[in-house]
């Protein structure tokens, strides 16, 4: 059986006909995925070829680019119609995700061409995410790898519930039924705790075609599909619209006083005018007045469609909320367990503070338990106190505001999210929400009478934080202590936070893993924010050498309460002090992870205070912070006068 | 209910998502316009996204002043026509050093009137996200590409670290200086476009469609006389011949094809029995393996 696209020439008086029939295609996205070299690039090129996708002059250009980069001798090389980068020719592999396009007579698909490789596991799960099907390659001399199971876990997790098996380079094996039949009971006995609600195995050479879009004769013992015609014919529909309604408002159109149009794209459900909606967090209800779109209103919108609503209320709303149904309305919470597949170098973290993302909602969020790592190669749960790239964990999270969503298994437009670094911006991981916490349900903000504002007028002060940071032995304890000597002899009302003393405490569960150090500072900056709460001036004097939790930190405090001192002595002058005889010991291997040693120190890049102890003495810094904190009270005590109140 | 979205409806029900993604999420959109189909494309999105408002960013034109007339007749009446704010920005050191397709060739034309022209457009008006017409099945490097594409300060984009793009979930998150291009057409096909113009009647600029056209032979192109800038070589001569072009760039870097394809009908007929890729019109392409890969690090579209 020829798969041959409509190439063939369509009388022009036909071609509104052609299009409507066209129109009536579905559209399948898959992905294939696999280990090195188990041939995904290929597959692909072959599935193009077959299908009459690959234009002349591409076709002419493959034939060169195979004569230069090939690796299959004088035949031409598939794999390079999708390695598209230079480095993926040169090197001969596949480093991002390439999107291709074809069609059938009967579908439409788009194709993800996804890495083997480990290291680019972020770029195979880019692929997946928007995918409903996918192909595992497994070459047939290799069986089951490592990254077969990765990638098939990583599937699962982002919903993908249809596989195709494919057992390629058969040719190599001598097309051996028994080899096939191995492969494929290993491959069931691993992944039947996956949720696949299907998994076709085909034996196939994606280099010589067997079995890909036409049977192969060497292969006359399989009796099943090829696999152009299951990818033609099999059903994914996961049926969006019969989901309750969830409408993520992504941008408030408002061009005139006359119009106020909440925009998105339905996530699930429909909706009708004169529909009755609820505001996701507020509860507020109203109805659909109008559903606006260019070139006229509708009566009715599904699922997947982009549109505008007019409501009849000026109920509040705006981007990040959700329009829902009232009947079964999302999850609304701010603590929720999450599976998270970590992408970034930069280990995850409990209690660094990450921006999460979902479709249209922002808001900051830190780990709080990292429950347990999934082995990839056996489901096995371990204990872990960070999660390394390309891992796989149970989370629970607690976010800054609550955001609304469904679980992922049950919508996956509105159970999934992303987290990115504060600093850097990358994007870090990717989340599906299990379910939330009831914890959050059930404590919520107790609304106290006496405010900060006042607590901090009876000591006639105005709070503050002063963060110091800098190496072990920089100064950072004895410039601390005198600056509180002075300010108390001034009646202020002081208190100094300092690392040594607190991990005698509050902290002497913690060690100096990298993890347990942001659980440290996270700790001490609730304390000093409770204490700058109840009116204090309080003087941290922590290494924190992590830019990450001084942001935290200063996201924590009131505006213009954080003051940042980096204690600035370089490393040398720190080792030769060396008060504890700590660097002593650390340079000599006795202590690990020891701060400017083996770990590292990220000196702070706007500091609100700077000092450079280098030749001077502890009376001069202190009188710089003292010049800083006058200088403040005065601006505020100026802003509040001109202010009015 | 049974309530299918046709492949259309979805394709446009994307990018309209796109688009309002980025104007809810950064400070100064621009969205840039070519005037070609994809572009025409575009704008018609754009204008679907925010109806009844009108799109809440400027158009940007990088005019590399060889453009075919007729392209810029058609810009200046789309623009007058649909009210939207068209901005032009050409390379004026280049013109001044007359950088021109045929004394300096394809490659560094391109380079200095478009590629260089466009960052000092970004960089004058400070954009932090520009929309593109490009579509992942126009080239195998664009194929590589992320909706939502992160551009260093200096404009570079670095193939092998892209940021992960989850779902419909766009990390939208950049520092002052870095700038994000976004193609709310990556997922159509050449065949979709024109489909797609064909089915909401959009306006696109004649030069498509067939008629007959005072064409040189050169270098195994057919190239529109436009001008008189363009100098006769030895053995040339101007023929009038009846074609159309499958994709627009500068006239003396764009290949005519032979057709007497005049309605939108016969053009969707002849794609379907087109046996070579619309970018085999496109002089820019072929000057050297990965070519486009090494224009989009330098900051091509």
């Amino acid at each position: 059986m020829r798969h041959i696209m409509a190439k063939s020439l369509a009388p022009t008086d036909g071609i509104r006909d052609y299009m409507t029939a066209q129109e009536k295609k579905s559209l399948l996205r898959f992905l294939t995925c696999g280990s090195v070299d188990d041939g995904k690039s290929t597959l692909i090129g072959r599935l193009l070829s077959d299908t009459k996708q690959i234009f002349e002059d591409q076709l002419a250009a493959l034939e060169r680019d195979s004569r230069k980069h090939g690796t299959t001798g004088d035949d031409i090389d598939f794999a390079l119609l999708v390695d598209g980068l230079e480095a993926e020719r040169e090197q001969g592999i596949t480093i991002d995700v390439a999107y291709r396009f074809f069609a059938t007579p009967k579908r439409k698909f788009i194709v993800a061409d996804t890495p083997g490789h480990e290291q680019y596991t972020r770029n195979m799960a880019t692929g997946a995410s928007t995918a409903d099907l996918a192909i595992v390659l497994i070459d047939a001399r290799q069986g089951v790898l490592r990254q077969t199971r990765r990638h098939s876990i990583i599937a699962s997790l982002l919903g993908i519930r249809h596989v195709v098996l494919a057992v390629n380079k058969i040719d190599l094996v001598g097309f051996d039924k028994t080899v096939f039949e191995r492969i494929v009971e290993d491959y069931r006995q691993f992944s039947h705790k996956l949720g696949f609600e299907t998994i076709v195995p085909i034996p196939m050479s994606a280099r010589y075609g067997d079995n890909v879009t036409s049977r192969s004769v060497k292969t006359d013992w399989y009796s099943g599909p090829t696999l152009i015609e299951h990818l033609e014919t099999v059903s994914v529909d996961e049926a969006a619209v019969e989901l309750p309604f969830r409408f993520p408002v992504q941008y408030v159109n408002r061009p005139n006083l006359d119009f106020r149009g909440f925009a998105g794209t339905i996530a699930s459900g429909s909706v009708s005018q004169g529909d009755e909606v609820v505001v996701a967090k507020s509860g507020k209800s109203s109805r659909v007045k109008r559903i606006v779109a260019h070139g006229g209103d509708l009566n009715q919108a599904v699922a997947g469609q982009a549109i505008t609503l007019v409501l009849d209320d000026e109920v509040e709303v705006s981007r990040g909320n959700m329009l829902v149904s009232p009947a079964a309305r999302p999850q609304v919470a701010d603590q929720f367990a999450a599976n998270i597949v970590w992408f970034d170098e930069h280990a995850l973290l409990p209690g660094r503070s990450y921006i999460l993302r979902t479709e249209t909602d922002q808001t900051s969020a830190t780990v709080t338990d990292l429950k347990y790592r999934v082995n990839v190669n056996d489901f096995a749960h371990e204990a872990a106190k960070s999660l390394e790239m390309n891992e796989v964990g149970i989370c629970n999270l607690s976010t800054r505001a609550p955001i609304a969503f469904d679980t992922f298994a049950e919508n996956r437009t509105t159970g999934a999210f992303i987290l990115i670094d504060r600093i850097t911006n990358a994007t870090v991981g990717a989340g599906m929400i299990l379910h939330s916490l009831r914890r959050a349900e059930n404590i919520h903000w107790q609304s106290l009478d006496v405010g900060k504002r006042g607590r901090a007028d009876m000591k006639n002060q105005r709070p503050a934080v002063f963060w110091f940071t800098g190496l072990s032995g920089s100064g950072k304890s004895t410039i601390a202590n005198l600056f509180e000597k002075k300010l108390f002899a001034t009646g202020r009302h002081t208190y100094i936070l300092d690392g040594d003393n607190v991990r005698h405490g509050l902290n002497r569960d913690l060690g100096f893993t990298d993890a347990d150090r942001v659980e440290n500072i996270r700790r001490v900056a609730e304390v000093a924010r409770l204490m700058a709460d109840a009116g204090l001036i309080v003087i941290v004097s922590f290494i924190s050498p992590f830019s990450a939790e001084r942001r935290m930190a200063r996201e924590l405090m009131a505006d213009g309460e954080f003051v940042e001192v980096f204690v600035d002595t370089p490393f040398e002058e720190c080792a030769r002090r060396d008060p504890k005889g700590l660097y002593a010991r650390a340079l000599n291997g006795e202590i690990k992870n020891f701060t400017g040693v083996d770990s590292p120190y990220e000196a702070p890049e706007n500091p609100e205070i700077h000092l450079k102890t280098l030749g001077k003495s502890a009376e001069e810094m202190v009188e710089a912070l003292e010049l800083w904190l006058n200088e403040r009270d005065i601006a505020e005590d100026q802003y509040d006068a001109g202010g009015g109140i | 209910m049974n309530i299918a979205l046709t492949h259309l409806q979805r394709l446009e029900a994307e990018s309209i998502h796109i688009f309002r993604e980025v104007a809810a999420a950064f400070a100064k959109p621009v969205m840039l316009y070519s005037v070609g189909k994809d572009s025409s494309v575009l704008m018609h999105l754009a204008m679907k996204a925010f109806y009844p408002a009108k799109p809440p960013f400027p158009f940007l034109h990088v005019d590399t002043t060889w453009k075919f007339r007729e392209m810029i007749a058609f810009r200046d009446q789309m623009a007058q026509k649909l009210g939207f704010d068209l901005l032009v920005h050409v390379n004026e050191d280049g013109v001044r050093d007359n950088i021109n397709p045929f004394d300096h060739g394809s490659n560094t034309h391109t380079h200095v009137m478009k590629t260089v022209a466009l960052r000092q457009a970004l960089d004058k008006y400070g954009f932090d996200a520009a929309f593109g017409g490009a579509r992942r099945d126009e080239e195998k490097s664009r194929a590589k590409e992320r909706i939502f594409s992160f551009r260093n300060a200096q404009h570079v984009w670095d193939p092998k670290n892209q940021r992960p793009e989850m779902w419909k979930i766009f990390n939208t998150r950049i520092a002052s200086g870095e700038s994000i291009r976004v193609f709310p057409l990556s997922n159509w096909t050449e065949l979709d476009i024109w489909q797609y113009i064909l089915q909401e009647d959009i306006p696109i600029v004649p030069l498509y469609f067939a008629k007959e056209r005072p064409v040189v032979e050169r270098d195994g192109m057919l190239i529109l006389k436009d001008d008189e800038r363009m100098q006769l070589r030895p053995g040339e001569t101007v023929e009038n011949r009846l074609v159309r072009f499958r994709t627009l760039g500068c006239y003396p870097l764009t290949g005519a094809i032979e057709s007497d394809a005049d309605t939108l009908e016969a053009i969707v007929g002849e794609m379907l029995t087109a046996r070579t890729s619309e970018r085999q019109g496109r002089l820019i392409d072929r000057d050297e393996a990965g070519s486009m890969e090494k224009k989009k690090r330098e900051g091509y579209f």
